[in-house]
């Protein structure tokens, strides 16, 4: 596919909801949204608790490439393209450490923890003494912090990440809020799963914005009791007597979006981990903390969302996924779980065992849409497919722009029970800045 | 015949029946006998498969992520087991459905340690699952076991997974290993 010729085809329809299956499985377009969007976008790259202390690092990664992200020595995060700047090579290939400087193994250039190229073997008698090491620095994003969570951007002319996650923004404060909305932060289970996904990286970021109807993927984990409720079900909030109404609420401008679950007033939440005594009464605590700071507003319980274009957050079983474009048919999922850092040591061990067996590629839950996800990529290859477009046209034009309470949409639309609204705003953000809307 | 050849046939004959153990095991995993592979494990097993992480050579003890403590691929019990054994027998686990078929290789078996109530066991495994048409998986790893012997025969009590990757080559592990 030319891309000039983009503007012609009929790849994303918001107004009719429709979305070409060529976005998944095209090279050009593929490489276009390298360009467009990874390289435009602010990424998630890690959490705080990954890089406490100064010369603290971890490899990251934004689009296909592989980035650095560490703590200088005077406490400043830094993101840097982990690429030697003299001929390419990787200058680190640990996944984590704690180092005073990144020596290039090829030819030995050396960068320290701002990023910048100090000693450089034979400067005098090779390079005459005429290299201006001052240029020939690492390569660097733009780093910003919100709650505890960091991002990268490379382009200078894309907004401040607050202003770019707009409304959206209190979700993720929401998220690295700890459940008792009180002391501490939200800490890093050590070990970051990645695996790898035979599908294009848009299914598992188009899914967790806001897929409330793929239940049906799940029939056979709803069957066990997963969840630290101790009833059938898989979530632990399936246990909770009072039925919510599930909130999508989409963000046109952004393609951000959020789901939740908005309770009757006096439901009991705590009925969620009845099973586990630590548990039940570590969420009493903290839903009447919760309570007392938000009022009503506490009865809408976040359960996750994705921030454009490939950070989804699941709140409940703490987590986030990054879906890293590996070519047109690969994904890369790294998955980050976390715990409230100031939690009794059982109430952590509990929601680590409970996370791990949900998600992830060993998690019961997640191990069915991987499969759903791969042969859905699978199955749109053909010729033939490719001329039939995908629908997301569920509740198409019954978008609201105020939820049953005033504060429920917040600068967003709001669609209850299922829908695709949220998926239709995602791909109506792509096609923005594919240029083909 | 004089007493240390008994110990080194009895020692011979442990080892033999260890490694027995774990091609049986192997082959109702294969077979899908999965009711049956429950019941080869102690009622109090830990099963745990760690993630690797790329480290300096000169530290490597951050090479795995702990047990109890850290994030995994897996770290449970029997009773987490038992529900992966439930979830497969549903009919509805698309993962599993129609069933992957897998072939466990296990080889390198090693009786390391006999002298406790629990015999401790190396092995080295290649794990091979071919699913619908086409589609073809590998993993590769060692097994460090600790087979207690029971009077119903060997029971396995613990379970270390070391698998050789870094990123999970492979989409999902709704396998057994
Ligand atoms: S590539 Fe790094 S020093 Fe040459
Ligand atoms: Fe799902």
């Amino acid at each position: 596919m030319d891309l000039a010729d983009l503007k012609t085809r009929a790849l994303v329809d918001p107004e009719r909801g429709l979305v070409s299956r060529e976005i998944f499985v095209d090279p050009t377009l593929y490489a276009a949204e390298l360009e467009r969007i990874f390289a435009t976008q602010w990424l998630f790259v890690g959490h705080v608790s990954q890089v406490r202390r100064p010369g603290d690092f971890v490899v990251s990664r934004m689009g296909e490439e592989s980035v650095l992200l560490v703590r200088d020595v005077d406490g400043e995060l830094h993101v840097f393209l982990n690429s030697c700047r003299h001929r390419g090579m990787q200058v680190c290939r640990y996944d984590q450490g704690n180092a005073s400087e990144f020596a290039c193994p090829y030819h030995g250039w050396t960068y320290d923890t701002k990023g910048r190229l100090g000693a450089v073997p034979a400067l005098r008698e090779g390079y005459f003494s005429e290299l201006e090491l001052a240029e020939w620095g690492l390569v660097e994003a733009r780093v910003a912090e919100l709650k505890g969570s960091i991002w990268a951007c490379w382009d200078a002319a894309t907004p401040g990440l607050e202003d770019w996650l707009g409304d959206a923004r209190i979700w993720i404060e929401e998220f690295f809020t700890v459940p008792d909305v009180g002391v501490g932060e939200l800490e890093l289970i050590a070990g970051v799963q990645k695996w790898t996904l035979p599908c294009n990286w848009k299914f598992g970021a188009e899914n967790f914005s806001g897929d409330n109807y793929h239940n049906v993927s799940h029939a056979s984990v709803d069957q066990l009791a997963l969840s630290p409720s101790g009833k059938a079900g898989r979530h632990q909030y399936d246990a909770i007597p009072q039925k919510p109404v599930l909130q999508n609420i989409a963000y046109a401008a952004t393609g951000h979006s959020g789901r939740g679950a908005l309770y009757p007033p006096g439901f009991d939440f705590l009925s969620a981990y009845a099973a586990v005594p630590e548990l039940h009464a570590y969420y009493r605590r903290a839903y009447a903390a919760r309570e007392q700071q938000l009022g009503e507003r506490a009865r809408m319980v976040p359960h996750g969302g994705t921030i454009f274009p490939n950070m989804s957050f699941s709140n409940g079983r703490t987590s986030i996924a990054l879906w890293h474009p590996a070519g047109p048919e690969t994904c890369e999922v790294w998955r980050f779980y976390f715990v409230p850092e100031y939690a009794p040591a059982a109430v952590k061990d509990h929601l680590r065992r409970y996370v791990i067996r949900y998600q992830g590629p060993s998690g019961l839950t997640e191990e069915d849409d991987m499969e759903n996800w791969n042969l859905a990529h699978r199955a749109s290859r053909g010729t033939i497919a490719r001329r039939h477009p995908y629908h997301m046209a569920m509740g198409l034009g019954h978008e609201l722009a105020a939820g049953s309470e005033p504060w429920i949409a917040r600068g967003g639309t709001v669609m209850e029970g299922v829908s695709e609204q949220n998926q239709r705003g995602y791909y109506r953000r792509w096609a923005q800045l594919m240029g083909v809307l | 015949m004089s007493g240390p050849d008994n110990a080194a046939l009895a020692r011979l004959l442990r080892a033999r029946e260890a490694e027995e153990f774990l091609y049986r095991e192997a082959g109702l995993l294969d077979r899908r006998e999965f009711t049956a592979w429950l019941d080869l494990l102690a009622d109090d097993v830990r099963y745990f498969m760690p993630l690797r992480r790329n480290v300096p050579s000169l530290a490597p003890a951050e090479e795995w992520t702990r047990e109890g403590q850290d994030v995994a691929w897996f770290d449970e019990g029997k009773d987490v087991l038992a529900m992966r054994v439930t979830q497969l027998h549903t009919g509805v686990h698309w993962a599993e459905e129609p069933p992957s078929r897998t072939c466990h290789l296990v080889s390198n078996v090693l009786l390391m340690d006999d002298s406790g109530p629990e015999w401790e066991v190396h092995s080295h495994f290649i794990f091979y699952r071919s699913r619908m048409e086409r589609e073809t998986d590998l993993l590769a790893g060692r097994r460090e076991d600790a087979l207690r012997p029971t009077p119903q025969g060997l029971r396995l009590a613990r379970r270390r997974v070391l698998i050789d990757h870094n990123v999970l080559p492979i989409k999902n592990l709704t396998n057994f290993f």
